[in-house]
């Protein structure tokens, strides 16, 4: 077993199709294959135990990837946002490897797709145990830890949720997650398998993302909400601007949506599929969904528990077991908070460092949540965020979602900060609307008139903006930081 | 008889038919067009079976009554693949919008 497989499948079935494009440049599925047997050659020659590619999207993925695969190394997809000594570390951490970095990518490239085939490929190593890939974690909360995917999640994730050839040839994929973001190894897998060529855009950029959607054509595209977010508010700031016609599908994941955002979305393309994907680097990528369907059924239903569905990350995939439990472990029942539990193929659930994954199989995602009388997740928070005042659990995203319906609220973020009453308290940092004006008395009231009192902010600061990452996470831990005295 | 395990390649003997074992530990009395399969690229192949040739489709994964055996089919060929006297048959996936 061996992701290698999922290229060779695709180069047997259709050689000559466009596997992908970058900068208006196009490679086919026989020329991506060929070019990672060279790699594999040349990473097989270097001695090195890993690979390591340190940049922005380009065609030296997909080669890396693969030809790592199939010379039987780990690929390792590391950062380049972050500083020169957290990369240093890092790089420390996984020594020796092959770097392929900004400086030699090009010459990687030419060098892999110009090369000689060996005569005679080595065999691809079979061990479904072997580690494909490693990715550090973004780290919002101490130094960044190693997730393990072995071969047989990633494939098991890929055989259980895309049919082979499954995409037509006219079908498109912009890919604008980077390449270090589980969405951004499982973009190359997924696309790969089903036939649907991928084009590339580096670095997001709203107008870029726009310009691609119609000069290729794209008829599929996966965003952040923050991407989706700047495409809105690009398309309503530019009226000019037209909505890409022949964009059929759009999966969104990655961190929270808002549902004001969603909705504006759904407006804006009337005619695209929306998708919600949930899902962890240590599940192998997406674990449940939000359908188109149930996205239109939310938006329509005069059902209230159908139309929150909005705002839910759907159903768990058919090979994803889910339970919610309790602080000791205990399943809880439908209705009731705590914490998601998921078991499947796909679920490693394993760092360098340790494993969290029990003997039978249940890893715990430390995300907060409820399941509702469909199965539908509702998620509100990292269980690690959540605040206990006095004994009671207090999840931010419970008085984030009141605080941002104020009109002048344009972003909330709610955390714990001590108190010697209660242990913890309710602290919100807000950013305010340019042109309005609200008070700290006006907010609290707010939030009273809506929520238990113990919901209410004990001090609430007023912030210009609020700390995300680059993928869109909100750094909680740097907003914490703010009512430490 | 066949000693498989996941992640192991196997290859028809009287067809071009190559899969890959997604599930499955132990011996097996595996067969596609009617011949027992090998472990290796078999050096000569011989005629399918007549009535063992209903084929293997490319990314189709072949599955036995109680699923304690599945295969993906990573090349097609003309044989049909058979565990002991009865034909695999092709594991139905759910349709699922594209996620990534």
């Amino acid at each position: 077993m061996n992701l290698f497989t999922i290229l060779d499948m695709a180069c047997q079935a259709f050689p000559q199709r466009t596997a992908l494009t970058f900068e208006g440049v196009s490679y086919s599925y026989a020329q991506l294959h060929r070019a990672s047997l060279v790699a594999a050659r040349l990473f097989g020659n270097s001695q090195c135990q890993a690979v390591a590619l340190q940049d922005i999207s380009s065609p030296a993925i997909p080669i890396a990837l693969f030809g790592a695969a199939a010379a039987g190394l780990t690929y390792v997809p590391l950062n380049y946002r972050l500083s020169a000594h957290e990369l240093s570390e890092l790089r420390d951490r996984i020594e020796p490897a092959y770097f392929i970095e900004t400086e030699n990518r090009d010459a990687f490239v030419r060098a892999c797709l110009d090369g000689e085939v060996p005569p005679s490929p080595s065999e691809i190593p079979i061990n479904p145990d072997a580690v494909a890939v490693k990715l550090f974690t973004s780290g919002t909360t101490g130094k960044p830890k190693a997730a393990l995917l072995r071969h047989a999640h990633l494939l098991s994730y890929i055989l259980g949720s895309v049919e082979f050839a499954g995409a037509g040839e006219e079908q498109a994929q912009l890919v604008a997650v980077p390449p270090y973001h589980i969405a951004g190894i499982s973009a190359f897998l997924s696309s790969i398998y089903a036939g649907r060529r991928i084009v590339l855009l580096p670095n997001f950029d709203p107008e870029q993302w726009l310009y691609l959607a119609h000069s290729e054509s794209i008829t599929n595209a996966f965003v952040v909400p923050t991407m989706l977010v700047r495409i809105v508010d690009h398309l309503e700031e530019h009226p000019e601007f037209d909505v890409p016609a022949r964009l059929a599908s759009m999966a969104y994941g990655g961190g929270k949506m808002p549902e004001a955002v969603i909705r504006r979305a759904m407006t804006l393309f009337p005619a695209t599929d929306f998708t919600n994907a949930y899902g962890l680097t240590e599940t192998s990528s997406t674990i449940c969904l939000l359908d188109p369907e149930d996205h239109r059924s939310a938006l329509l239903s005069d059902d209230a528990e159908v139309r929150r569905r909005l705002t839910s990350v759907g159903r768990p995939l058919p090979g994803i077991e889910l339970q919610i439990r309790d602080l000791e472990g205990n399943p809880l029942l439908t209705g009731e908070a705590g914490e998601v539990y998921v078991k499947g193929d796909q679920v490693s659930g394993e760092y360098e460092e340790k494993t969290v994954i029990s003997g039978d199989g249940w890893f715990p995602t430390r995300d907060a949540g409820y399941v509702d009388n469909g199965g539908y997740l509702f998620l509100s928070g990292r269980a690690d965020d959540v605040i206990v005042r006095g004994g009671e659990n207090i999840s931010p995203g419970e008085v984030e979602d009141v605080l941002l319906k104020h009109p002048a609220v344009s972003d909330a973020c709610v955390v714990g900060m001590q108190s010697e009453d209660w242990g913890e308290e309710v602290a919100a940092v807000v950013v305010i609307k340019p042109w309005l004006k609200v008070s700290v008395d006006q907010l609290q009231m707010y939030v009273q008139q809506r929520l238990r009192s113990s919901r209410v902010p004990k001090q609430i600061l007023f912030h210009e903006e609020l700390p995300y990452n680059e993928t869109g996470k909100l750094l909680r831990r740097v907003v914490r930081e703010a009512f430490r005295k | 008889m066949i000693n498989i395990k996941p992640g192991a390649k196997l290859f028809s003997v009287a067809c071009e038919t190559e899969v890959m074992v997604i599930r499955g530990t132990g011996e097996f009395d595996l067969c596609c067009g009617g011949s027992g399969m090998a472990t290796s690229t078999p050096e000569a192949r011989h005629e399918s079976a007549t009535d063992m040739d209903g084929g293997t489709l490319i990314g189709k994964r072949y599955v036995n009554e109680d699923g304690s055996i599945e295969l993906l089919c990573t090349k097609p060929g003309r044989g049909s693949l058979m565990v002991g006297n009865s034909v695999l048959g092709i594991k139905q996936a759910q349709a699922l919008p594209s996620s990534d």
